[in-house]
């Protein structure tokens, strides 16, 4: 039986530099959205998984998001993924924060749906940063894991891939993990590639297939969480930075003051 | 009565407890106060005993060890720790941010069916629990009301201070059915990387680059100021994760802490996980196009600029 790969992706927001807070949320207007950085890497690793193998693979995309984020989705689909899912929902829509326990139900029906060998997942999503989904996604659905992966030695068919998990201070874990599996990629474990023309082109013709939660056999409850955004705002900023006016010569020129006055630099 | 209290577990490696371990005990017991309960702390595999006595600080109330294995494995600090749920049944069940708590804290709380609040930076219990959190890489502040009696969170390091002195909590063994742990994952060791010719460590001026640099040729431009000034080029990880700069040139939580007497981060927004690793340098200098970028909360200078133009009129001042 040919392989399959679900790649989780999600369509994340980055924030302008002078930007306005509107209620629970960032005003529309300063908001820039993109792939996931992290998410990049996780279907880079799929892709790349795919073409170095003699049977098929199939690499899945999915995504929880509304319509606008299948320009998104469709980069994954341009770099090689071969078709995606798209989940949204009017009650999905409705939650503020959808968290973790949320997103989890949501993927384990798209799991059961899809019954991939392995799924990838980025360690965080660069907007609510929970650092979750993946490890919490392979309890539900009684996958082996591994978080926060940083090297991956597997090829298509094997049972089981030896992975590396990075750990803080240059430490790095070396761990054998039993498919099925969910792994969550960190960045840096692959060189992403940019998408070609030609694989824009093709994207066009790849399925994004809507679904809803009555489609997965799932309600409004199933997607409202205990977690409820209650306040957004500018954190008070702590700086007592002193900090150099002018233009570029008058800036540079004070802050080479400071680097003679700490000693670090010669006359 | 067990419904007010907290449960907090430690984290170590190799024989040491990390620095979070202490932090988490600070946060647990204020929760436990608000609450109007006790302030268990677990720790799990490894020396036990040793870490009980070390983790025994005025703030505790009990401490459980399970003795199991050596160091973390994931599996047996699921099964552990969701033992040590239902036995205690608190309201709060707390865990350390770190690498390994993202390795299990979500499958324990997805198994005991609890919601989840991850990365807190602040924890509040007045009728229920409020989280304070970040979004969009610190640029904003958020607060999560959890409405549960039962929740699950998990604290940012270095948020907290450390517990310190000593206490007089009952230690207690905890056994758990071991047979139960999966063992579908296997830890087969440990490498120490990022090794090499220089060492970003011991330098005394740290030359810092991020992101803002754009291209990798960019670079030609801050080995320029290196010269001039005689400062070691570190950076930010997505230079590394480009493969711009080796591994032993990346500052932060995944690379090298580092305590240089000037380090000077340029496009660099001040990530969390890239502070844990400069926050302890004697004087930080940063320039940032964007005057909002977190890096400017740490800093004692700053520019508010383009790099393009600031990195060369400061190379001009040298030469
Ligand atoms: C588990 C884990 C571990 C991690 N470990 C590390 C680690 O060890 N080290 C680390 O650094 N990160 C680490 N990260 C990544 C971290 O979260 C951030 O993604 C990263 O630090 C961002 O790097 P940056 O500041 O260079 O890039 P960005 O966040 O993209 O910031 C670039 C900055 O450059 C500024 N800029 C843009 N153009 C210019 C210009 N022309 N002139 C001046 N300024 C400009 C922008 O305003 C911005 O502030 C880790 C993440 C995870 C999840
Ligand atoms: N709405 C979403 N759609 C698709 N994938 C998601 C979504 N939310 C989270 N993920 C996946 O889960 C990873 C971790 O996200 P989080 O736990 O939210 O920080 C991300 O890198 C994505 O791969």
């Amino acid at each position: 039986m040919a392989m399959k790969i679900l790649v989780t992706v999600k369509e994340v927001a980055a924030v302008e530099d002078d930007f306005e807070i509107d209620g629970l949320a960032i005003d529309e207007r300063y908001l820039e959205y993109d792939l996931n950085e992290w998410d990049d890497y996780a279907v880079e690793s799929a892709v790349q998984i795919a073409e170095a193998a003699d049977e098929d693979v199939e690499v899945v995309a999915a995504t929880i998001g509304p319509e606008r984020s299948e320009e998104t989705i469709r980069m994954a689909l341009a770099k090689g993924a071969d078709r995606a899912v798209r989940v949204w929902d009017d009650a999905i829509a409705d939650q503020q924060l959808l968290d973790v326990n949320a997103k989890v139900s949501v993927f384990e029906q798209v799991v059961a749906e899809e019954e991939p060998d392995l799924v990838l997942t980025g360690v965080q999503a660069a907007d609510d940063s929970f650092g979750a989904t993946g490890v919490a996604l392979a309890n539900r659905v009684d996958y082996q894991w591994a978080a926060v992966v940083n090297d991956l030695d597997y090829a298509a068919g094997d049972e089981r891939a030896t992975v590396r998990r990075e750990l803080e201070g240059g430490v790095e874990e070396i761990t054998e993990v039993d498919l099925p599996a969910v792994l969550s990629i960190q960045t840096g474990i692959n060189e992403p590639r940019y998408a070609s023309l030609r694989g824009i082109r093709q994207a066009q013709q790849k399925e994004i297939t809507p679904f809803d939660l009555a489609d997965l056999g799932l309600d409004a409850e199933s997607v409202d969480g205990a977690l409820e955004l209650t306040a957004m705002y500018e954190p008070e900023s702590e700086s007592d930075a002193t900090i150099f006016e002018g233009d570029a010569e008058e800036t540079a020129a004070e802050l080479a003051g400071v680097l003679r006055d700490k000693g670090v630099v010669g006359e | 009565m067990t419904e007010h209290d907290v449960l907090f577990v430690a984290e170590h490696r190799h024989g040491d407890l990390r620095d979070v371990s202490y932090e988490g005990i600070t946060a647990g017991r204020r929760l436990a106060d608000a609450l109007g309960g006790d302030l268990h702390v677990a720790v799990v595999s490894g020396p036990v005993d040793r870490f009980a006595e070390s983790l025994n600080t005025p703030e505790v109330d009990a401490i459980h060890t399970v003795d199991a294995g050596e160091e973390f494995d994931h599996d047996t600090y699921a099964a552990a720790t969701g033992a040590l749920h239902a036995d205690l049944d608190p309201a709060a069940l707390v865990f350390p941010n770190s690498v390994n708590g993202l390795d299990y804290a979500p499958a324990v709380a997805d198994e005991l069916g609890l919601p989840y609040a991850t990365d807190a930076v602040g924890l509040a219990y007045d009728d229920g629990l409020t989280v304070t959190r970040e979004m969009y890489g610190s640029k904003v502040e958020t607060t999560v009301d959890v409405a549960a009696d039962q929740f699950v969170v998990s604290i940012r390091g270095g948020e907290w201070a450390a517990a310190s002195g000593a206490g007089d909590a009952e230690v207690s063994a905890f056994e758990f059915d071991e047979a139960s742990v999966d063992d579908g994952s296997r830890v087969k060791g440990f490498e120490e990387v990022g090794g090499g010719d220089v060492d970003i460590g011991e330098a005394e001026f740290l030359v810092s680059i991020g992101r803002g640099i754009e291209e990798e040729e960019n670079l030609d431009l801050i080995r320029e100021l290196c010269e001039a000034t005689g400062a070691t080029l570190s950076s930010s990880r997505p230079i590394v994760d480009s493969g711009w700069l080796p591994k032993n040139r990346q500052v932060g939580q995944s690379g090298k802490q580092v305590t240089p007497k000037v380090y000077l981060a340029i496009g660099i927004s001040g990530a969390v996980q890239h502070v844990a690793g400069m926050k302890g340098a004697e004087t930080i200098i940063a320039v940032n196009t964007d005057p909002n970028a977190p890096i400017f909360d740490i800093a004692d200078y700053g520019i508010v600029g383009d790099l393009f133009d600031v990195v060369p009129a400061l190379i001009e001042e040298f030469n």
